[in-house]
């Protein structure tokens, strides 16, 4: 056998291994990024079951279901699978799959760290979702675990939760090497860094936020370990420490990792515009700058969730202002979507509706992340539903939403079948009305005054929650579908074309591969023009 | 195909009018409450403000949006053009961005600075927050007392209607007089509370060993209901905040009434108790600090919050009993009830669980009278 034979014969040779072991073992970008996925897909599942145990006992004033420990655990593991097991892996897995076949390489540049970075998250969450199963019970404290309720008046079960937090950390920070390694060092030539695909600036901008954050986060936590265990008193007034230090510290992170639940949603969301509306980004390098100023600016925001701690008036000021500067780039943004639709042909597939209401949702959400940013009014809306309403705005229509409009428009590549168009509406519409019904009366009763992370709530507050709750249901019971149709399109879809959307070589170099792309993405790097 | 995209032209074009219209009229129950203060006013007003920029903004955003949705649609035979910038029209709504921005920060400067002023007031409150509970002190007048939830368990169990103020009701509100300016002083005593009167616009975290403060002057007399808004763990949506603001002379009577009161309970320290008296009092206390955790059965949730009913220690070992009670359990979430409790309810409620349940048949059946709390304080004070 001749090596020439064995470099064209990517099948026979370089196919993926048989059995259980091709996902323990792979060093595959296309393999991991399924992983992460499917992952993603799985932890949807449990941590909006979750959210259904909220809303069934929201449903109607009393408590009827579950007793108030344990639905602080849900509303706390809730928010932490939802943050760290769903939005966070499905960005990764896009960036496995996409990053390499949007820049022209073979694979991503670290690929065995590229495993342990995925098999480390079901590690950090079996270690999490355990503690539910414990006498002591799970994390109870909120997602954003304030010391001292998460030190000193904790259950037993925190240290569990420190150590899946610092395991979870260092999955993110080995998957952010890697992606940074890649987009830097194995670009097709020609490919400058004004070149690349904006969902390829998206993730180079949020992997170096992760690097930036997630010590800050394993520092956290660790500080709580010893403040715990080893007598120390960081957070602990009566040695000497700061509850509100904990705060500080937390949102430091917090903040950029807001951001870092986004940014890819914006790069995948201007893709499928463009794909779309047939005419190319407008804006492309104002994209590529407001995105940085985003990253940057979320470095010296993370005070504006604390308003109400007891900050000096200067701060307060400073925090009130440099959260607004962040319209700006953020308006940017919109603008530039909508003036890339403007003049366009635009056709509504299932990937555009999610990315139109992707625009138009996230903008709601950026609204009423203005309103919190001024610090006055924030005195009432601070810990209410209206905050609530605020980050699912911008986290379910706005991240998740991002995330579904990416598979919906690369599932064809990935798999070599297309969707069900009908259906992909369906789920569309179902699933666009009732994030609405859920979310938007939430502004409503949180502006009465209904404070969150309650169990239990005065009458006047029963009629919308009511309402969120149904649509609740229906957007969880919706979200079936969605498994429904993607492996209806793995099992039996229709086979797609290399282009799979009309003209779609000109947006980018994932469009000229085969579908469903060869084991070894480009085996021979593209030139770029 | 086509049929659909015009419906959903038209939805999605009237959607942003019929909202304004319908829900967000002033002083609606489902807006920012306009308050009754001066500043709980102007942050409304400000609140207002803002919105109604972002919904023009909006209009006009999702406006050019949809039109363009509408009149570039593929299925029209809109055939795509070429540019991708516009180099002035870029720089154009970055500074119209700025403009608007700044716009929103003048007014929202100014209502911050008026309403962040820490200098002293002509009554000054202390506000700590407890798990889960308020205790208001005041600094001048001397009254210092507890203030809790005083909706049944039955109704929160949906055992019995609920009532109207369901969860914002409680057994002892804060009073103050009107056209005075109140300063308050918040800290927590375990975690971290907020302290909330939406009313009032004043919402102030509680962090244990650190004190923030708030003001408020009500124009108004009137019952005001407000919330914990920090989570404070297992009873965080059950310590509400009642506010009573009457005339200064009925505060000033209040004030005198509150005094007369804490003396006499300082005279029923030097009673002599009889077992049933001791057992009725303790279960007024029992249900009002030690039921969220201990339960009414007194089987508590285990293993959190362990059971009393059969407890060798609440059954046979008083001495222990008492000093549990005064200094807590470390690591736990037994609080220290020393400085909560008077000695009266102190001795109440432990003979009240000596007494119970199967306690009473099983155990020792010693009780706990004031003097023996009084003994315990002087022997730990030498």
């Amino acid at each position: 056998m001749s090596t020439i034979v064995e470099t064209h014969d990517d099948h026979g040779h370089h196919g993926p291994a048989k059995g259980l072991t091709r996902w323990l073992f792979t060093t595959n970008h296309k393999d991991i990024g399924t992983l992460y996925l499917w992952f993603s897909f799985l932890m949807l599942f449990v941590g909006g079951a979750m959210a259904m145990v909220i809303r069934a006992e929201l449903f109607e004033p009393g408590l009827q279901i579950v007793q108030p420990e344990f639905f602080n655990q849900m509303t706390t593991n809730h928010g932490l699978v939802m943050v760290f097991g769903v939005i966070m892996p499905a960005f990764v897995g896009l960036a496995n799959w996409m990053i390499p076949m949007q820049i022209g390489s073979p694979d991503m540049a670290l690929p065995r760290l590229n495993n342990l970075s995925f098999w480390l998250l079901p590690m950090a969450f079996t270690m999490l979702v355990s503690t539910l199963f414990m006498d002591a019970g799970g994390p109870n404290f909120g997602w954003t675990f304030y010391a001292p309720l998460s030190t000193t008046y904790a259950p037993d079960t925190v240290t569990l939760f420190i150590f899946s937090v610092h395991v979870l950390g260092v999955s993110s920070i080995l998957g952010s090497i890697n992606i940074i390694t890649t987009i830097l060092n194995m670009r097709a030539p020609g490919m400058t860094l004004m070149k690349m695909p904006l969902f390829v600036w998206s993730w180079l901008i949020t992997a170096y936020l992760l690097i930036a954050v997630m010590p800050v986060l394993a520092g956290t936590v660790t500080m709580m370990l010893m403040d715990i265990h080893f007598g120390t008193s960081f957070f602990n007034a009566a040695g000497g420490g700061d509850p509100v230090l904990f705060q500080h510290i937390f949102w430091f992170f917090g903040h950029p990792e807001v951001y870092i639940m986004i940014l890819p949603a914006f790069g995948i969301v201007s893709h499928v515009i463009e794909t779309f509306s047939r005419k190319p980004i407008f804006g492309y390098s104002s994209m590529v700058y407001a995105m940085t100023s985003i990253a940057i600016l979320s470095f010296v925001v993370w005070a504006h969730h604390m308003f109400t701690t007891g900050m000096p008036l200067a701060g307060e000021l400073f925090f009130m202002y440099s959260t607004m500067l962040i319209a700006i780039p953020t308006g940017v943004k919109v603008f530039n979507w909508v003036a890339t639709m403007f003049k366009g042909s635009i056709s509504f597939e299932t990937p555009m509706l999610f990315a139109i209401a992707f625009v138009a949702l996230f903008t709601i959400g950026g609204f009423s992340g203005l309103m919190l940013a001024i610090a006055p009014a924030d005195f009432q809306y601070h810990d209410t539903y209206f905050v609530v309403a605020h980050f699912h705005y911008v986290l379910v229509p706005g991240s998740l939403f991002g995330v579904i409009a990416g598979v919906y428009y690369w599932i064809p590549k990935w798999t070599g079948n297309m969707y069900d168009e009908t259906l992909g509406k369906l789920h569309f519409w179902l699933s666009f009305i009732s994030v609405n019904l859920t979310f938007f009366p939430m502004h409503f009763v949180g502006l009465a005054g209904m404070p969150r992370r309650y169990p239990d709530y005065a009458l006047q507050f029963a009629d919308f929650n009511a309402m969120v709750s149904v649509g609740a249901f229906i957007f969880g019971f919706t979200q079936l579908l969605l498994l429904f149709i993607v492996i209806k399109a793995i099992r039996t879809g229709k086979k797609a074309s290399h282009e799979v959307w009309e003209d779609t070589k000109d947006w980018g170099l994932e469009w000229t591969l085969e579908s469903p792309p060869p084991y070894h993405t480009f085996t021979v790097q593209p030139e770029v023009k | 195909m086509k049929s659909i995209s015009r419906i959903t032209g038209k939805f999605f074009f009237t959607l942003p009018f019929l909202v304004p219209t319908t829900v967000f009229s002033e002083a609606s129950a489902y807006n920012m409450p306009v308050g009754v203060t001066e500043v709980s006013k102007e942050i409304f007003d400000l609140h207002m403000l803002i919105m109604w920029i972002c919904l023009w903004i909006g209009v006009v955003v999702f406006g050019i949006m949809f039109w363009s949705m509408w009149k570039y649609r593929k299925s029209s035979g809109a055939k795509p053009a070429k540019f991708d910038d516009h180099y002035w029209l870029e720089i154009g709504w970055t500074i119209a961005a700025t403009v608007i921005l700044i716009g929103m920060a003048i007014p929202s400067t100014s209502v911050m600075i008026k309403a962040y002023d820490d200098s002293k007031g002509d009554i000054n409150i202390m506000v700590t927050g407890y798990q889960w509970k308020w205790q208001y002190k005041y600094l001048e007048d001397g009254v210092s007392f507890f203030s809790s939830l005083s909706t049944s368990q039955e109704q929160i169990d949906n055992a019995i209607p609920k009532g109207e103020f369901y969860l914002s009701e409680v057994d002892e509100p804060l009073v103050i007089p009107i056209n005075k300016r109140i300063r308050f002083l918040i800290t927590g005593n375990d975690v971290i509370h907020s302290w909330w009167v939406p009313d009032f616009a004043v919402k102030q975290d509680a962090v244990p060993g650190f004190i923030n403060t708030a003001w408020t002057n009500v124009p108004k007399p009137g019952i005001y209901r407000g919330s914990c808004t920090e989570l404070c763990g297992l009873k965080h949506a059950f310590m509400p905040i009642v506010v009573r603001a009457v005339e200064q002379e009925e505060y000033e009577a209040w004030v005198i009434e509150k005094i007369a009161m804490a003396e006499a309970e300082k005279l029923l320290t030097e009673k002599v108790w009889t077992k049933a008296e001791l057992i009725e009092r303790g279960q007024g206390v029992y249900l009002k600090n030690c039921v969220a955790c201990h339960q009414t059965n007194g089987q508590g949730l285990p293993p959190v919050f362990p059971s009393l009913d059969g407890s060798q220690i609440v059954m046979n070992n008083k001495a222990r009993n008492i000093e549990i009670l005064m200094e807590g359990v470390q690591g736990t979430a037994m609080q220290a009830f020393s400085n909560q409790l008077s000695e009266v309810d102190m001795a109440s409620v432990i003979t009240y669980t000596r007494q119970s349940w199967s306690n009473g048949k099983n155990g020792d059946g010693e009780i706990v009278v004031p003097k023996d709390i009084v003994d315990y304080k002087n022997t730990v004070n030498l």
